[in-house]
This record gives structure tokens, sequence and C-alpha cells, in this order.
């Protein structure tokens, strides 16, 4: 086949028996794909298109994509509860000319009408099989806060080529992950698994942390994904006990030292990961010393083939790993060198690098310059501290000050009196360890933050 | 409390963070020579935006420049009503 690859089915099913895939209803063996599938008889219809995979069932999602390799052109992945105002123009940019869809699939009527194949809720036999063999697109559809998301375009390769990191074998493993499989994040953990060798536990949007931790226990998970503001939120639920993780990885946002000894605390024997990686750029290091932020090695020699350099003190990244490109009206994914700018602020202290926070989210305190994620780095320190937001509140006479919400570690729940005593000792905390400038100006309780849909906590522009 | 002894003592909690020893706090002391820089004031007004609910120079249609201590607690006394 083209690019010398084979096409995800015949990877998955070429693998040992016993691996399944489950959902919060049902349990799939992956290798029944061997002769059934579900798209059933509409599979061939889709060779050569461009298709949105329009699906509501994350399992379904999670199956189709299996089929959809090498047979469709392009795979367009939309991310659960797309809006449907977007829905024209991420049809529109992607060209496509047919859609896998559920009884849950949003109208498709706003995009004409495309040629559609039913996704069966269960493995039917396969009668016909795709003959097409094409190296397929796969497009991640990212969740922008504003305006119509971006489409990133990916490959099987881009996607899934491992690092070569030290992280417990795959072999026998069950992985499981906070995130949905359509975003970047937990398709690549996805991915990850099912070319490993793996089981799979598919997270669920209506389910509590309570219920997915239940059910990551009852399958034995011993590989488990998600976002620091998973973890954290994880970490405040008496159920985590119930799950023994043998790896334990954190990807998305910046791992601060704060959440990576809370998890070494809970998870005193598994070895504890964070990696960088984003949609544009991919999968671009692991990190496993417990420690936050990474080696200024990392910045001298290509590893597994990634190329790594500050410039204009954010992060670039070149790598086999990055995506090739957005379609639509959207400026190049990456610069003439093929550098992609992550916009993530990297600074060196000593002998590692550290993320500081987002090119466009610093807090401007009278000129000088604070990023909300270094003072929330020092607050989670704070032992009685969960996760905090920090963001920039106006002042007539600095044009901003540095506040902060605060979500109190379990049973650390203040009565009215003790709050002041508690806010000023997360104020000295801060003091100690920040300037002046960067300390907050005021810091309220809150019972808990936003996270997002993506795993990552909400930031307002204050 | 009043919301003189309220600018007062949040006045002295931000200067003993800062490090800043303040002079006598009275009615005619000069805000400049205080002690506080612009740093410790616009701290001192979120803290007392937070205390007292409100933020009267980001709520003022108009710039106010305090002078004195008594004139500074004025225009939260005004802006209380």
């Amino acid at each position: 086949m083209a690019g010398g690859e084979t096409a995800l089915r015949e990877q998955v099913t070429a693998a040992p028996d016993r691996r399944c895939l489950w959902d919060r209803e049902k349990s799939i063996r992956l290798t029944d794909l061997r002769d059934g599938s579900v798209l059933g008889t509409g599979l061939p219809s889709l060779a050569g298109r461009s298709v949105l995979l329009a699906v509501e069932s994350q399992l379904s999602a999670a199956l189709a994509l299996i089929e959809l390799d090498g047979v469709a052109r392009r795979i367009v992945i939309l991310p659960p509860g797309v809006e449907i105002a977007h829905l024209a123009a991420i049809a529109a940019a992607t060209q496509a000319d047919a859609a896998v869809v559920d009884d849950g699939s949003p109208p498709l009527a706003v995009i004409g009408h495309p040629a559609q194949v039913r996704c069966h809720s269960s493995i039917v036999p396969m009668t016909e099989s795709a003959a097409n063999r094409l190296r397929t697109e796969w497009v991640l559809v990212t969740s922008g806060t504003t305006g119509v998301p971006k489409m990133v375009v990916h490959n099987l390769a881009s996607l899934a080529a491992p690092l070569h990191a030290q992280s417990p074998a795959d072999g026998a493993a069950v992985w499981g992950t906070f995130y949905d499989i359509r975003r970047y994040g937990g398709m690549q953990i996805y991915l990850r698994a099912l070319l490993g060798g793996a089981s799979f536990v598919l997270s669920d949007s209506e389910e509590s942390v309570s219920d997915h931790l239940a059910r990551l226990a009852a399958h034995d998970v011993t590989h488990l994904s998600g976002t620091p503001s998973h973890w954290r939120r994880a970490l405040m639920n008496p159920d985590l006990g119930k799950i023994s993780p043998r790896y334990v990885r954190l990807s998305g946002e910046i791992a601060d030292q704060a959440v990576l000894d809370g998890l070494r605390t809970a998870f005193p024997r598994a070895v504890i990961g964070h990696a960088y990686a984003s949609t544009e750029a991919g999968v671009a290091f692991d990190v496993n010393d417990g420690r936050a932020g990474f080696p200024p090695d990392f910045l001298a020699a290509t590893r597994d083939g990634v190329e790594m350099k500050i410039a204009d003190g954010s992060l670039r990244i070149r790598s086999p790993r990055t995506a090739s490109a957005y379609l639509g009206a959207a400026p190049p994914l990456a610069g003439a060198d093929g550098f992609v700018d992550t916009g993530d602020i990297v600074e060196q202290d000593g002998n590692r690098c550290y993320f500081a926070g987002r090119k466009g989210g610093i807090i401007n305190i009278g000129g000088m310059k604070v990023h909300p994620e270094e003072v929330e780095a020092v607050i989670n320190r704070h032992p009685r501290v969960r996760m905090s937001l920090v963001r920039g509140r106006q002042s007539p006479i600095t044009g901003s000050v540095v506040v902060a919400e605060v979500v109190l570690s379990p049973g650390q729940e203040l009565e009215r009196g003790r709050q002041i005593e508690v806010k000023n000792d997360i104020l000295k905390f801060c003091s100690n360890i920040l300037p002046r400038h960067k300390v907050p100006a005021a810091i309220s309780f809150v019972p808990k933050l936003e996270v997002a849909a993506t795993g990552k906590l909400v930031r307002r522009q204050g | 409390m009043s919301v003189k002894l309220t600018i007062i003592e949040q006045m002295e909690q931000v200067a003993r963070e800062h490090g800043k020893i303040l002079p006598p706090l009275k009615e005619d002391l000069v805000l400049a020579n205080c002690g506080l820089d612009s740093l410790g004031f616009a701290v001192l007004v979120a803290r007392l935006e937070d205390t007292l609910g409100i933020d009267p120079f980001t709520a003022a249609e108009d710039a106010i420049f305090p002078i004195t201590l008594g004139d500074f607690v004025k225009v939260y006394e005004h802006g209380r009503r």
C-alpha cells in the first residue's frame, strides 16, 4: 500500500485474542473485526471518500476508525459536542462527501446531504471487504475557545509513532484515559494501546469520577492517562484507592510538582510520567523522573526523531509526529523551517527547563509580566491546596493584579473563621517563593474549578 | 467594622506582607508618603474590593486622585452609599 504501511485493521486483528475495548455498557473483542464490521455493507461505499466521523457513541467512533483507516481518503474526527454552527465550515474545509452516523449524530442537513453510513451498535459479520488501501488522512478537530475550530491533518504514523522513552511494557496492558479518544490526548493513547496489543477502557462524559474509577478498577487498569486537571480531580476522590496502575501518565497541561507528588503518594509503586504533546506538534517527549519540567539536554539533541528549540521564549518542535497542515482558512501550521511554535513558554532554571505558561496568557502588572501557571504551581504546593486558578483582575493602579481561586484538599473545608488564617498562610507561602508582584493580591476559596471537555482548566480573560 | 477601620487594618496587613513600615495612619497622612508603593496600593484596592465589595476607582466615571488617607477613606465611604 502507499507509504508501505499496514492499515490499522490488519494491525489490530493480528494481535492476540483476548484484547477488549470496553465502554460503560459493552465489551468488544477486537479480534471480532477479523471477519466482522460495525460499518457492514456501507463500508465499501466510503472507499476513497472524505468521511465525517459524526457518531455520538465513543465506542462506535473507536471501532469505525479501525475500519476506515486505509479505506477512506480522509477521516474527519468530530469531537463530542461539536457546535452545529461549525459543521458547515468543517465539512467545507475537509471536502467531506460522506459521513458515519448513529442515532445521536448532529443533523447533517446543514452540510447538504452527504452519503451516510449508519454505524452498527455491535460488530456484524462482514460480507464484503473494502479493497482500497490508501494512506488515509486523519483530521482532528481542535476545540478553540472562540471561532471555527482548527482542522489538523495527521496520519496513522504521525499519531501513533511511539517514543522510546522508558515506560512500563505495554504487553498485556489495560489502558485507560480520562480523555475522549476523539481528542488528540485520548487518540494518541488509544492508538498506542491498539498497536501495543493492549485492551482499552473508554471514558464516558456522563459518568461520575467515582463510577469511572470503579469501572477502571473492575478492568484492572494498568496504564492510565489524563491531564493534570483530570488527575487533580481524581486525587480528590476517595475511590482513587480502588485502582493501582503501574503507569500513570499526564499530558495536555503543565504537570506541576504538586500533582506529581500527589500521584507519587497515591501510587507509590507506579511509574509516573508526564508527556509533552499538542495536537499540532505531536508527542515530543516523556519525562519519567517524577520531577516537573524536563532536562535541558532535550533541547540539545534530536531524540526519537524530535528536534526542539526555544525561539522568542517559546518551545518549537519539528518531528515525524507533527501534524502536516491545517485545512481551511488558517495560518501555516509550521514555520518555513518546519518547526511548530507551541506557544508554550519555557524557562531554564539551573539544570532544568520549566514550562512557565502560555504566550497569550500573560498578566501585566504595571509592566511586569506574570504567567498564571507559575503562580498556580506555587499555590498548588501548599499542603492544604488541591488546585488553583490564577488570573488577572483589573486594577486602577497597576493595570492588573494577580488573583487566585483555590480549591482546598479533601477534608480541608473550613469554617468561615479559619478562612482568613489559611488565606494568610497561603499568601505567606507564596511570598517566600515568589517575587512580590507575583503573589496574589486576593485569594478566594471555591468548591471546584471548571474543567473543559478537553480536560484542561477553563481560563477566562480576567 | 467601619470602612475606615477596615482600610487601616488592610493597609497594615499589606505593609506587613510587603515588608514596609507605615507611619501613624492619621487622616492627613499624604498617601504618597505612607510607604506603600503602587503595587502595594494595587493589592490594597484588590483586598478592599473583596472585603468592602467595591472598587470605587474602577467604578468611577471620572478619575479619582485621593491625596490624603482621609480622602482615600472618603472615596470608599462615598462609594458604599
